[in-house]
């Protein structure tokens, strides 16, 4: 099972042109506990290949949201960005293979 | 007290569900506030100075926007006019204000604030260390500075106060940040300072913040405790989720946000269902800063872009995609240094291959099960005639270029004709920066006018 059908929506947008940030929104506390084990700074940071210290990680606990913040591997709009919106970095979240 | 803010959308040119407009005009608001911004398109709008959206559309919305502001006879605020904010696009709302007033017959008094910067006073606020970088910190030095081709400072609530004071019917500003053009009444009146910004935030993306995101009016009660927000549309409700994940949108931290002047820390905020379709939040917190500051966003040329696509079909070369690329883009390499003298970093040539990895790049972890891939050729250079000559020049190759030296030459397909087109100037965000000023309106500049049916007779 993909990480995606698990909760009720990731998302991702730039937030400014030098940031992008990425919203998990679990829709349970049983859910938002498995993945908050999982999805730990070391793992996201190596899913997006950014240095760990340039990642931040927060935990809405009350909202059952994990939020992932992290510098844009290249400024929004400059030549060698793929990816205007900052939109399709959920993606990689959203398909991560989970234990069934 | 309570001051009663209307947002009819989260940008003027996205559309409202007119009827919700209708419903909140009938609530009596005290300020219509809509913002006309954006970074969210890239950099292309600030470094040309135009608008993202068509001025037909944003005509139409601010034609029934006048009509509410009229009816009820309160101030409507426009932020970061015109996508971007320079001083041109202040201008161009005025003049599409001018045009509508005159169709409705109506003599208003219209504000404008401007928050374009001058390249001088910037490399002046570098010179005197005034100037500090935000993460991730970007180099930033005079001759930066003089490459942009528009500066503009964030407004905050101070300088939309100052035009509120004027007494305008109708006020255009320049480059603010989201929320300010929202909290400025409410503050100004004396309500809660941190529950006017967070309202201001929760409020400025429309109804986003409510379960029927395209419907766009919301309505903002901002008093001394705290705040209440509820969404126009029929069908149409904020709940305590809805709205506090509105925190989170487009934030790179969900507990804070800085603003001119200090920052909203909303940690303490509790959110509560105050009736079927509002809510009530209180609790959070505004934490003045000891300089005041606004933050810059510029844009530069960085060159001229063209492009050029070909896709793929041939099962031998979908299949071999990336390694005929590879081999296409070292042949080419030497092809323009023979031909024209020019070698990276002169310019760049990036084949990206659509249906393999164009999105996401050395990211992407899933092979391709594509059956057809687009390969588009970007090419960035110093000049636009630069730019069509080296797209002229790969052209025949891109058509034709074998995987291997010993098979038939073959041809792809063309899309359309010519195969490349000209995308004019690159433009790049160029300042991640803050700026100290010692009054807030030492960077803006204010002009009223009284426009409409007695302005011309």
């Amino acid at each position: 099972m993909q990480l995606g059908e698990l909760v009720t929506n990731v998302r991702s947008k730039n937030a400014g042109p030098y940031w992008v940030t990425i919203d998990v929104f679990c829709g349970s506390e049983a859910v938002f506990n498995r993945l908050s084990e999982l999805l730990t700074r070391e793992y996201v940071a190596t899913l997006y290949q950014r240095p760990i210290d340039t990642l931040k990680r927060f935990e809405l606990t009350e909202l059952h949201v994990l939020k992932f913040s992290f510098p844009r591997p290249v400024v929004q709009g400059s030549r060698f960005d793929r990816d205007m919106h900052g939109a399709q970095y959920s993606v990689l979240l959203s398909e991560i293979e989970l234990p069934l | 007290m309570s001051t009663r803010v209307l947002v009819p959308s989260g940008v003027l040119g996205l559309g409202f569900d007119r009827e919700a407009l209708a419903r909140g005009v009938n609530m009596k608001p005290d300020i219509i506030c809509i913002d006309g911004g954006s970074t969210d398109s890239g950099p292309f709008s600030l470094g040309t100075g135009s608008s993202k959206y068509s001025r037909a559309g944003c005509k139409a919305e601010w034609k029934d926007l006048m009509i509410a502001r009229e009816s009820l006879q309160v101030p409507l605020v426009i932020s970061s006019c015109g996508t971007c904010g320079t001083d041109g696009m202040v201008d161009w709302m005025y003049e599409i204000t001018q045009e509508l007033a005159l169709e409705l017959g109506q003599s208003i008094n219209v504000t404008r604030l401007y928050s374009e910067q001058q390249a001088d006073e910037v490399v002046q606020k570098i010179t005197t260390n005034q100037c500090h970088p935000l993460e991730p910190v970007t180099e930033l030095d005079e001759s930066i500075v003089r490459n942009c081709s528009h500066i503009v400072a964030l407004a905050g609530a101070e300088q939309i106060q100052q035009a509120l004071t004027m007494g305008a019917d109708i006020i255009l500003t320049g480059r603010a940040t989201d929320t300010a053009v929202i909290c400025a009444l409410p503050i100004m009146r004396g309500e809660h300072v941190g529950a006017a910004w967070h309202g201001a935030k929760i409020a400025e993306c429309g109804a986003l913040c409510s379960t029927n995101p395209i419907s766009g009016v919301i309505l903002l009660d901002v008093d001394d405790s705290g705040f209440t927000v509820q969404a126009m549309a029929k069908d149409a409700r904020c709940t305590p989720h809805s709205v506090s994940a509105h925190m989170l949108y487009e934030n790179s931290d969900p507990h804070l946000l800085h603003e001119p002047g200090g920052t909203l820390d909303v940690r303490q905020a509790r959110y509560t269902q105050s009736e079927e379709h509002s809510v009530r939040v209180e609790g959070s917190q505004w934490l003045p800063s000891d300089t005041y500051t606004v933050k810059l966003e510029a844009a530069r040329p960085t060159g001229f872009q063209c492009t050029i696509m070909a896709v793929l079909r041939d099962a031998h070369y979908v299949a071999n995609a990336q390694a005929w690329v590879d081999r296409l883009s070292a042949f080419l390499e030497k092809e323009i240094s023979n031909s024209m003298g020019l070698t990276p970093p002169d310019y760049t040539i990036e084949f990206r291959l659509i249906g393999v990895d164009s999105v996401l790049g050395a990211l992407e972890n899933k092979p391709s099960q594509a059956t057809e891939i687009g390969v588009l050729g970007i090419i960035t250079a110093a000049s636009d005639v630069q730019c069509e000559e080296l797209a002229k020049l790969i052209n025949p190759f891109l058509l034709h270029y074998p995987l291997t030296d010993d098979e038939a030459l073959p041809t792809f397909a063309f899309p359309y004709s010519p195969a490349h087109s000209q995308r004019g100037a690159l433009y790049e965000f160029s300042m991640n920066h803050i700026m100290e000023l010692d009054d807030p309106m030492d960077a803006f500049r204010i002009v009223s006018d009284q426009v409409g049916i007695d302005a011309t007779r």
